[in-house]
């Protein structure tokens, strides 16, 4: 019998944080006072925050015990669809933590942080030439920033050419943030549907487009892991009527060193460097959504850019025509270290590769579970593959039961529920840092489950059991909302 | 590559299992007008040793402590940051998780964020917190949409002591909505002028940053009466949340919204980012709130957890009519400021803002006794504005080859305060230092 990750272990409970401590410790190593103590003025002083007290070891613990009822990549397969939960290499985290880059204030001088901005200035070609787009800002803060800004980009294009545009074509298999993000500079999402192929027909996109619609958004692969085949003909079709066609770059990782995204016709590309680019996801942030554009656009652009004069480099506010700022300074720095790091960790073959593996990665679980669970499309994937619950209906188990059941057995969930065209949808992107004897074990876990489904189906309902809490009342959570202690 | 573990065995048995006879035909659902045209051209790999080296390299031509004192704060802080905090939040448990969208599995960030939640509300004097923004410049824009959102007024009034560069983040979010943003001047103190808030009809917010960007402490109380008389919201901002630990909370003077940069706490400067927005508001407007929030419940064992909570106003959900397009928050660098908030603890955060506010006010009279003017008369928290004599842009640019960073120069921020810097003093810089400066800038 194989021998599945899932186990339970010895977990420390540990209350809330205010619910310990005692007045008068201190975790924190207070600097000596080597100045007298001067008063604040009457009216202004206040009582300062409620917080417990607590000492190092106090605190030490209590994170450590909250750390293990985590599960994370480091733990184990994360096969999230559309999130790329690959390996983050320690050594980035060695690089972003350098003192020279972790304890430099932002407004320094120019000639004062010449390594900062050579390494901005280096990671734009890169991100440029790995895109084959023509100039990249470094600055959005994460990959929904990143599409606010293409947003905001196209509407200060049509702004300049005096012919602003009212409507944005967005396809039903797009994620949520792309209507959102549109919505924030005005414009009505047009939703198209995808073809029976999961892919969209250049005549649905012919249908509406017209001079009032300022583009398409696109996710190439699309989030079904299917490539849009026609994108070339879509891509035509808004260019003709004068529109501007925005890349989602989510699923980069399926077409490093594959596809050219200028060449198949965007104009503009967001990239998620918590992706694509390795950089660890902190349990929800902060990520980096830098955004690369054709060279008609450029002007368009977040400023300061980098750029280099006279053999040093600088931040130029020379742009007029720039969208302005999206964060106070220049970017997730730390982030940009990191992919600066990993894309130089992997030169250009190795990112090739690693797309290659990611697809076959998606392909053999798509292929290896095709019977045990169905597949909507049954055609070679991409990256990651959508399957639904519809085999394990008849036994009354949905999309939720499987995924909690996989908690058990040491697998985090994959995405569920989404896409929204496919009902039930179970969308598995393992990555290419899985290796195949741990696609082996997720196949065979998945497989039990099914089995389960059949036999035990009330297993899957009342999983998981094995986590530190079972299923949670979020319709509670939602009505009565108890939002802080 | 040893991120990737496929041996040449496992690739051909894969492919075979796929039916597919090469990489190349695995790739057949991208049609060949579609296929890069020509190979990426990128450096050859390094080595992880090579690596060190080239950013060892780069790093090392940043000007940073100990090598250099920087005396400027202007919304990025130097302040201690405890060994605990690096090592805690590098637990690859924490750092390498997902949003906890199955909370099953993630109740560790999930109580460690509504933790998070509790200290930045009790912090800011505010009933509820977000789980999160970006940046405090990135709040500050979002803050103003959400008060439009609950007034349905079509105009927000912004301080121009708030931060510029959040001003300038303020305007790009705002300008393709029509959002009209006016700017209120300061007054010869250093802070907001009031007066010239009169006749300001139809505001959804005014917008008022304490301390503001010149260090100075605000009276929001006042702001909050006017905007609340003239049925606006009240948006509180800071850079400096440490403030708050001797200063009054921007709860306690009726804002409605407090928002800004929480990054001196625990968070390393890191030339700019990642930072933390810190985000809160009146428990009744929470439904109009952007970003994650966490809340309790309850198990089906009846045991105490915790999940995302009031995501039907979110993205995912709610696609164009969301109250943001934001779907993330920047939780590792909550987790910091929480860790960071843990450790200084109620008494720690009082005596340390102390501490600061103690540096700042020696600075500032050892700087008036050698002749130096302080323009704004305001009371101030870790920094302030000093006017020079003329031609002190000279004297600063000596002092860097001398490795000291003397300040900030305004006037590129705001072109009438010629030959004024902006002076930060924290708990990293000794007596030994200020003295030095104030030596120096005289000479």
């Amino acid at each position: 019998m194989t021998e599945f990750p899932g186990a339970t272990g010895l977990v420390q409970n540990e209350p809330l944080l205010w619910e310990q401590g005692r007045k008068g410790r201190c975790g924190f190593s207070l600097p000596r006072r080597d100045v007298e103590r001067s008063t604040v003025p009457e009216g202004l002083a206040g009582d300062g925050p409620d917080f417990p007290d607590l000492s190092e070891v106090d605190v030490v613990r209590h994170y450590t015990r909250l750390s293990q009822w985590n599960f994370s990549v480091d733990t184990g397969m994360y096969p999230l669809g559309s999130c790329t939960m690959k390996y983050n290499p320690k050594t980035n985290e060695r690089q972003a933590a350098a003192p020279g880059f972790a304890n430099a204030h932002p407004l320094l001088p120019a000639a004062l942080c010449q390594g900062g901005l050579e390494l901005m200035a280096a990671l734009e070609c890169l991100l440029a030439e790995i895109t084959g787009m023509d100039a990249v800002t470094l600055q959005p803060g994460a990959g929904a920033h990143g599409e606010l800004t293409g947003m905001l980009i196209f509407h200060a294009y049509y702004q300049h050419r005096g012919k602003p545009r009212s409507k944005i074509i967005v396809p039903d298999t797009a994620h949520g943030t792309n209507p959102a993000s549109a919505a924030l500079c005005g414009y009505a999402a047009v939703p198209v549907a995808s073809s029976a192929r999961g892919v969209l027909a250049p005549e649905t996109v012919a249908a509406v487009m017209d001079e009032d619609t300022a583009g398409i958004m696109v996710t190439n692969p699309n989030t079904l892991g299917l490539f849009e085949e026609n994108i070339k003909a879509v891509a035509d079709i808004v260019h003709a009527r004068g529109g501007l066609v925005y890349g989602d770059g989510a699923n980069m990782n399926a077409v490093m060193g594959l596809v050219n995204m200028a060449e198949i016709g965007i104009d503009v590309l967001h990239l998620n460097l918590h992706k694509t680019f390795s950089t660890p996801h902190g349990g929800g942030g902060p990520g980096a959504g830098p955004v690369c554009v054709r060279r008609h656009l450029e002007p368009f652009l977040p400023v300061p850019r980098v750029r280099m004069a006279g053999g040093t480099y600088e931040l130029s506010e020379d742009h007029p025509l720039s969208i302005g700022k999206l964060q106070a300074f220049w970017g997730n720095m730390g982030n940009l270290i990191r992919a600066y790091s990993y894309i130089l960790s992997l030169g250009a073959e190795n990112l090739k590769r690693a797309s290659e593996l990611a697809v076959l990665n998606a392909n053999y679980i798509k292929e290896r579970l095709k019977g045990t669970f169905h597949l909507p499309h049954d055609r070679p994937c991409m990256h990651e593959c959508v399957f639904s619950d519809k085999l394990q209906q008849a036994h009354k188990v949905t999309t939720l039961d499987v995924a909690k059941r996989l908690m058990d057995y040491g697998f985090h969930p994959p995405t569920i529920y989404f896409p929204l065209v496919v009902h039930g949808a179970i969308m598995i992107e393992p990555t290419e840092t899985e290796s195949k004897q741990t696609l082996d074990l997720f196949i065979e876990t998945m497989q039990a489950i099914a089995a389960e489904a059949r036999e035990t189906p009330d297993s899957l309902r009342q999983a998981p059991t094995r986590c530190k809490r079972r299923r949670l009342d979020e319709t509670a959570a939602a009505r009565k909302p108890c939002l802080r202690g | 590559m040893r991120y990737l573990p496929h041996t040449p065995e496992d690739i051909a048995e894969m492919l075979q299992a796929v039916g597919a006879g090469s990489f190349d035909e695995l790739f057949a659902g991208i049609p060949p007008e579609c296929r890069r045209s020509r190979a990426m051209v990128l450096p050859e790999p390094l080595t992880e040793w090579e690596l060190n080296r080239h950013i060892d390299r780069l790093a090392g031509r940043m000007a940073v402590a100990p090598e250099y004192k920087v005396f400027i704060g202007a919304g990025s802080y130097d302040h201690h940051i405890p060994a605990t905090v690096g090592f805690l939040t590098s637990r690859s448990e924490f750092a390498t998780s997902y949003t906890p969208y199955q909370p099953e599995m993630s109740q560790g960030t999930l109580q460690a964020i509504f933790e998070y939640q509790t200290l930045t509300a009790r912090l800011l004097g505010m009933e509820v917190a977000n789980a999160s923004m970006y940046d405090g410049a990135s709040a500050l824009a979002e803050a103003l949409l959400m008060a439009v959102r609950i007034t349905r007024r079509p105009k927000v009034a912004v301080s121009r002591s708030v931060h510029p560069l959040y001003r300038r983040v303020v305007r790009t979010y705002l300008a393709p909505t029509g959002i009209e943003v006016r700017e209120i001047p300061f007054d010869p103190q250093g802070t907001t002028d009031p007066a010239a808030l009169a006749g300001a009809g139809d505001l959804a917010a005014i917008a008022v940053q304490s301390p503001n960007f010149f260090g100075c402490i605000e009276d929001l109380a006042q702001f909050a009466d006017r905007a609340h008389a003239a049925g606006a919201l009240c948006v509180a901002g800071f850079s400096e949340p440490l403030a708050f630990g001797v200063f009054k909370s921007p709860g306690r003077q009726g804002a409605d919204i407090a928002c800004g940069e929480g990054q001196s706490l625990g968070i390393a400067r890191s030339f700019g980012g990642p930072g933390l927005g810190m985000f809160a508001a009146k428990m009744q407007f929470v439904r109009n709130m952007p970003g994650r929030l966490v809340g309790e419940t309850v198990d089906i064992e009846g045991r105490r957890g915790y999940v995302l909570t009031l995501s039907t106003r979110e993205q995912h959900i709610r696609r164009e009519k969301a109250t943001s397009n934001i779907c993330t928050n920047n939780s590792l660098c909550a987790l910091t400021a929480a860790v960071c908030m843990a450790s200084l603890g109620g008494s720690g955060m009082r005596e340390l803002a102390q501490i600061n506010y103690d540096r700042t006010e020696y600075l500032k009279r050892r700087l008036r006794a050698a002749g130096v003017k302080l323009p704004f008369a305001a009371p101030t928290f870790n920094e302030f504005v000093a006017a020079f004599p003329p031609g002190f842009a000279q004297t600063h640019r000596r002092l860097l080859e001398k490795k000291i960073v003397a300040g900030l120069a305004l006037e590129p921020y705001y072109p009438e305060l010629r030959d004024h810097y902006l002076l930060c003093a924290t708990e990293t810089t000794p007596r030994e230092d200020l003295d030095a400066l104030v030596r120096e800038v005289q000479s």
